[in-house]
């Protein structure tokens, strides 16, 4: 089990809680989506399981190890503005590596094993930035670049330190629609090839369907127990217009307004 | 090139200055570069190298101190709350005033004059820095956060890279204040420094070339310390002046 949340409950102090009791399993290799009306929480678990914020009770387990800060093999990608403005595509890249070898394979920064080489590091680094399509991108600084490319160098930057979970927080919901069908393609392919577990925050039911085998629906009010859909049409590229794939988007779009 | 023809305006102005005036007040460079040069492998020399060495302590510990605790402040708004305040008031106050009670407590040494320039550049240096501590995007610290970062990291890799433009602005900015303060505080009390040399070993005994001399040292601390900042800042602040799209 990658991630397991058990009787987990959060509120922010003075406001109602947004979680109570609350119990979800993801397997290793899964590809989830979580998706609700905004202020239901969605981003707040997504902290919770990075380990930036902390349950006010039951645990929380990652690779099953109770987390209490952020774990170095979990990757996080934020909408926007998560990259150093005054560092170029290429040190944005590298920040990860420049981290880890800051501290050193502590377990606790960074992961027991032994940190990688530079060059290691550098050939990992031109691997993503290629991958990704920014290699010519890489003397640029983010004022430079278009959020689209600014997006790529941020999950350039995560995926680079090989994380086994993904953690993504809206990363394609500022994007122009083209390309933000390019990079759920790109993600789709990724994760198809490695064993990568991914969870994805949205609040766009289409990116909900598209991206997550499976799909937890959160509610406005405190959440007990998870909603989940399974999802057999997820990473089809060419099927969003497919009944099967409609049919889903209307089912979810009824959950969630029975939910809200 | 434009140093050339900043410097060959200058001292045509100069020129044209002590034609025009025509009092021993006013000599001309031809009178006062000579003796510039030459007094400063000397006496001046040493006046100069004690001013700088105060302005250089001066900056150093300011820099030193205020960087951390501006970020402290920055970062933790309930510390603002309560600090904010009491820096509100004291960032305005022209640091000079304190100079007699300065001297009271630290004595007449150089501690004391050191310390009153340091009073100057840390509150200018505390203010920027903690505004643009506070000004930091909580996405960026999160997400650095999750790449393993704990607050060493964060220090080296975000908060000092973030707040190191706005230290130099803070610093060239505030450096004239310092030095024209310093050229107050050596006035008295001391046997060295440039403030000592122009006014009482060359103004009161009436050395006008040689006081001229002094100031031209004066100036050329200043310059010499806003040319070294300016230096900096194209260095680390590169990614402030490309061109966005």
């Amino acid at each position: 089990m990658m991630v397991e949340l058990r009787n987990m409950s959060f509120a922010y102090r003075g406001q109602p809680s947004l979680y109570e009791g609350f119990d979800l399993f993801v397997r290793r290799g899964e590809s989830w989506s979580i998706i609700g009306p905004s202020g239901c929480g969605k981003t707040t678990l997504l902290y919770l399981l990075a380990g930036l914020l902390h349950p006010t009770g039951g645990s929380i387990g990652v690779d099953g190890h109770p987390i209490r800060r952020p774990r170095p093999s979990t990757g996080l990608v934020l909408q926007d503005h998560g990259l150093l403005p005054w560092a170029t595509v290429r040190e944005n890249a590298r920040l990860g590596f420049s981290i880890r070898m800051f501290y050193g394979p502590d377990g606790k920064h960074a992961p027991k094993a032994p940190k990688p080489g530079k060059i290691v590091a550098e050939r990992e680094i031109d691997h993503w930035l290629q991958r990704l399509g920014i290699e010519t991108l890489r003397d640029k600084y983010p004022s430079q670049l278009s959020r689209g490319q600014r997006q790529r160098t941020a999950l350039a930057r995560t995926l680079a330190l090989s994380p086994d979970l993904l953690l993504m927080d809206e990363p394609f919901s500022a994007l122009d629609a083209g390309i933000r069908e390019d990079l759920q393609n790109l993600m789709i392919g990724f994760h198809r090839e490695s064993n990568l577990t991914s969870i994805l925050v949205t609040h766009e039911i289409e990116e909900a369907v598209f991206v997550g085998e499976r799909i937890l629906v959160l509610s406005g009010e405190t959440n007990r127990e998870p909603h989940i859909v399974s999802n057999d049409v997820a990473g089809r590229p060419g099927d969003r217009n497919q009944p099967a794939f409609r049919d889903l988007c209307d089912k979810l779009r009824l959950l969630i307004g029975g939910l809200m | 090139m434009t140093a050339l023809i900043g410097l060959g305006m200058f001292f045509g102005a100069w020129q044209l200055l002590a034609l025009v005036i025509h009092r021993s007040i006013m000599p001309s460079p031809v009178t006062v570069l000579p003796i510039f040069f030459v007094s400063l492998w000397g006496d001046l020399g040493l006046h100069l190298l004690a001013s700088a060495g105060r302005v250089l302590a001066a900056t150093g510990l300011a820099v030193s101190l205020a960087v951390p605790v501006g970020l402290g402040l920055g970062q933790v708004r309930k510390l603002d709350r309560v600090f904010g305040p009491l820096i509100g008031i004291v960032y305005p106050i022209p640091k000079i005033v304190f100079l007699p009670v300065i001297y009271v407590l630290l004595g007449i040494t150089d501690v004391s004059k050191i310390f009153l320039i340091f009073l100057i550049i840390f509150f200018q240096i505390l203010v920027v820095v903690r505004d643009e501590a506070a000004g930091l995007r909580p996405e960026l610290i999160l997400s650095v956060r999750s790449l393993g970062a704990g607050r060493r990291a964060l220090f080296r890799y975000v908060y000092l890279p973030a707040s190191l433009p706005a230290v130099l602005t803070a610093l060239r900015v505030s450096v004239g204040t310092a030095i024209a303060v310093l050229f107050i505080a050596e006035q008295s009390l001391t046997t060295y420094g440039l403030g000592y040399y122009i006014v009482v070993e060359t103004f009161q005994v009436l050395r006008y070339p040689e006081m001229y001399a002094g100031i031209l040292a004066m100036g050329l601390l200043g310059v010499g310390f806003y040319v070294v900042i300016q230096h900096l800042e194209l260095r680390f602040n590169r990614y402030l002046y490309v061109e966005g799209e």
